[in-house]
């Protein structure tokens, strides 16, 4: 039996999809380029077929996303996780937010940020460097983004580059993205031996 | 990189001459894709339900949504036939289908929290197929990213040396 995650949690929960993935065996050429799969690939994840619905966008995204997570120089990893954890706090996206708050606490080698944000929400107290970064991240989230030139000016203020700031611009946004495919397309449910 | 072709700069008004463009420079992959992803969710060569006419109404109305008239006006400029439906509230007069994509649109695009298993049924329900449903989620995702990239940079602009 599975059942649906309402909590926010750092256990990676499996990904449901609410509507018919691409089925391998029918996917087009363009599909199996965009899975990076030969015909004879058995694992791919519901997620990634669902999204081979819109070969195009799934075949630009993909490296979008890995560039801005991950490409060298700005912002730490860790502190574009944080970014990317905000994002996914405000849209209720749990799959995301669990994904990026087990990333974040492994990357700190701490999980006290995390649990912290779990549990207070938007009134966590975190050092004046991740408050700077949540703050800003998750008033960008909110719809209609929220955040002023005063949340940009804290950033400055508590030690980020204008290159870490674009990077906390860019990941917090990724997410924006992220998580109106994920918790829009699907739902979180609890892995079958965890239960 | 021709900055006058990247719309997030355009719109967040970097300048070649400016601080900042100098501080998006070390992405510039970033922002070059970014322009490819505005292609594949815009003008796509396989649209599916949505048109590319349509599909322009669905970005401006979203920008409008974001609270950015001047990245609606943008898009509203190839929205053709739809631009009625550019505007937030606007339901069309197209019938059931129509009405069902523009409410899921609305509430995907600024509550998206409140987005449930209901709504990818409702569509369903008038006839929308997974493959459109997957592709008009993807427009007002990538949206949702374009529109907070751009008041990111508009804010950095903003903020005194």
């Amino acid at each position: 039996m599975t059942r649906i995650v309402h909590k926010f949690t750092r256990r990676v929960p499996e990904w449901r999809p609410r509507l018919m993935p691409v089925k391998l065996e029918e996917a087009t050429p363009e599909q199996l380029d965009a899975l990076k799969v030969t015909p004879s690939s058995t694992k791919v994840s519901d997620y990634v077929l669902t999204l081979a619905h819109d070969v195009e966008s799934l075949s630009i995204r993909s490296p979008l996303f890995n560039a801005i997570m991950y490409d060298r120089g700005g912002m730490s990893r860790e502190e574009r996780e944080l970014g990317a954890l905000a994002a996914s706090m405000v849209n209720r996206c749990i799959y995301c937010a669990a994904v990026h708050a087990d990333r974040h606490a492994r990357l700190a080698k701490d999980e006290a940020v995390t649990d912290e944000l779990f549990a207070n929400g938007e009134k966590a107290q975190l050092s004046p460097r991740n408050q700077a970064i949540f703050d800003f991240a998750r008033k960008s989230a909110e719809a209609p983004p929220s955040a002023d030139v005063q949340d940009i000016d804290r950033l400055s203020k508590a030690g980020l580059s204008d290159e870490e700031i674009f990077d906390l611009i860019l990941s917090s946004a990724l997410f924006g993205w992220a998580n109106r495919l994920m918790h829009v397309l699907g739902d979180p449910v609890s892995r079958k031996e965890a239960a | 990189m021709n900055i006058s072709d990247l719309t997030i700069l355009n719109q967040a008004g970097v300048t070649p001459d400016s601080t900042l463009s100098s501080v998006v420079s070390t992405r510039r992959n970033i922002l070059e894709m970014t322009q490819v992803a505005e292609e594949a969710v815009l003008r796509p060569k396989e649209a599916g339900a949505f048109p590319h006419d349509f599909r322009a109404a669905i970005a401006t109305r979203v920008a409008h949504l974001a609270g950015d008239d001047a990245l609606a006006a943008h898009y509203v400029t190839n929205a053709g036939q739809y631009a009625a439906l550019a505007v937030p509230g606007a339901s069309g007069t197209q019938g059931e289908e129509f009405a069902a994509v523009l409410s899921f649109v609305d509430k995907v695009a600024n509550r998206t929290r409140e987005a449930a298993a209901e709504d990818i049924a409702g569509l369903q329900a008038v006839g929308v197929a997974d493959a459109d449903i997957v592709r008009l989620c993807e427009l007002v995702a990538f949206l949702a990213f374009q529109t907070r990239v751009i008041s990111g940079l508009r804010l950095m602009s903003e903020k005194p040396a």
